[in-house]
């Protein structure tokens, strides 16, 4: 006769068995995801399940700001509003004046029948917290899908550019700091109007010029705005200032390091930026001939 | 050291320390390097500590959280925990053996190796080398053992019985 062990021995299938079950099912992920990107549903249903938690981590934050707030003396708020006032009367008239620029910019544009740039929907976020992968330099805001966050939308402070939000959750969107590795934004030097593309640099937290010849017309605190003809930042928004030049004679490029003028490893609050919607598609990538791999997923936009 | 007899593990213990720590890992931290993972710290807790109740399922689901949480490449903890609860889970009839600073000491090269795990991974995908900072995260983790093991423990710990009369 037939005896099955007792159920106190079945514990299921040996841990090296697991071990090879899950290792591969990572591994396949982490194909799919680094080569395909075919897991963001997958994404996307996790960071909705985690969502709770986020907002737990938060509350610790949010309640010392609030007892903070709380004690802040009268004496202090009031020389916070004369501040506010006097910067707010200073940017009425800066506004003002923009504003008889703006129409008559419109008004070359017309007569040029040049393309008009559309307005741009703002959205206003807050970060909630900074990724913990050391080998990418994202945030996390609080607005997602259900606020209208599209990717691919440029991501601005008071000061300047910060970054483009490159995956969109329900409730959370990621932002990718300009000064992460794989991010690139075509910035022009205010000075002269030379071109350029600044690639960040890594976990060092500044941008670096590449691909400007040795001879480019480039100098020490060159202030770097954005240029505007990739479609996706606007015109003319501040990205950083020229902190150092290696040109070395070996070399047929100079080596150009930049300062982000945003407070990119500060700042709390954030507007995100609706991406322009009336531009000419983007060329099929079978044209593009040797571009990089990643490039169309930063510039690639739902239409 | 006097042993003694613990109660037995509640389920719903392992899951508040899972969360406490998810949380905690979601904190806005200044400086993300120096930060010890406490989700992996937690996970190596309970394999050593329940084999039988926590294994590598718990471990790949929370890594899978942890990736979509920080943007990672979707598998990279997921990986990394597999390995780190499949170790754990082997060595948990050994490590208990040893006190506590030695406990510290095989889980700072449990977390290194978990650590060196999505190191690699990364750089297979194309990452530049962050520095040995991240380095730095697992042995503060280790640090942190006899703390954890204190705290996680409370709730199966018997309250003192002053009745001599008792076998055990």
């Amino acid at each position: 006769m037939e005896h099955s062990p007792p159920p106190f021995f079945k514990r299921g299938p040996a841990p090296l068995v697991r071990l090879v079950f899950f290792a591969s099912l990572s591994v396949t992920l982490l194909v799919l995801d680094a080569r395909f990107r075919y897991v963001d549903g997958l994404r996307s249903i996790v960071a909705f399940v985690t969502y709770p938690l986020q907002r737990a981590a938060l509350a610790p934050v949010e309640l010392a700001a609030s007892v903070a707030e709380y004690f802040t003396s009268q004496s202090a708020l009031r020389e916070q509003n004369t501040q506010l006032k006097s910067r707010l009367l200073a940017a009425q008239y800066d506004l003002q004046r923009s504003e008889s620029g703006a129409a008559d910019a419109i008004r070359m544009r017309r007569l040029m029948s040049a393309a008009e740039t559309l307005e741009r929907r703002k959205t206003p976020a807050e970060i909630v917290y900074a990724s913990r992968d050391p080998f990418s330099q994202k945030v996390f805001v609080d607005k997602g899908q259900t606020q209208g966050v599209l990717p691919g939308s440029p991501v601005v402070d008071d000061t300047g550019v910060v970054g483009q939000v490159t995956r969109v959750h329900p409730m959370i969107a990621e932002v990718t700091l300009l000064t992460d590795k794989d991010q690139a934004i075509p910035v022009q030097v205010l000075r002269n109007g030379l071109r350029a593309v600044a690639f960040g640099g890594g976990t060092a937290g500044t941008l670096e010029l590449r691909f400007m010849a040795a001879n480019a017309e480039i100098q020490n605190g060159d202030r770097l705005v954005t240029s505007g003809i990739d479609g996706v930042y606007p015109a003319g928004l501040a990205v950083g200032t020229v902190l150092k030049i290696e040109r070395d004679a070996a070399q047929s490029f100079a080596r150009i390091l930049c300062e982000p003028v945003a407070g990119i490893a500060r700042g709390r609050h954030v507007l995100l930026l609706s991406p322009d919607s009336n531009l000419p598609p983007l060329p099929t990538e079978a044209g593009s001939g040797n571009e990089r791999r990643d490039a169309p997923r930063r510039n690639r936009r739902k239409d | 050291m006097v042993q003694r007899i613990l109660l037995p593990a509640r389920v719903s213990t392992i899951l508040i320390s899972f969360a406490v720590a998810l949380v905690l890992e979601l904190l806005p931290w200044w400086d993300l390097r120096y930060v010890p993972d406490f989700v992996a710290l937690v996970i190596a807790f309970w394999c050593i500590r329940q084999p039988r109740m926590v294994g590598l399922g718990a471990a790949w689901a929370l890594g899978l959280v942890m990736d979509t949480a920080n943007g990672a490449l979707l598998g990279q903890h997921a990986l990394s925990y597999s390995i780190l609860a499949f170790i754990a889970i082997t060595l948990s009839r050994r490590v208990l053996w040893f006190g506590i600073g030695q406990q510290a000491l095989h889980v700072a090269a449990l977390l290194l190796l978990c650590e060196a795990v999505s190191l690699f991974v990364r750089m297979m995908a194309g990452a530049a080398f962050p520095g040995w900072a991240v380095f730095v995260g697992p042995l503060l983790g280790a640090l942190l053992w006899p703390v954890i093991t204190a705290l996680l423990l409370m709730p199966q710990r018997r309250p003192v019985d002053i009745d001599e009369t008792r076998p055990l």
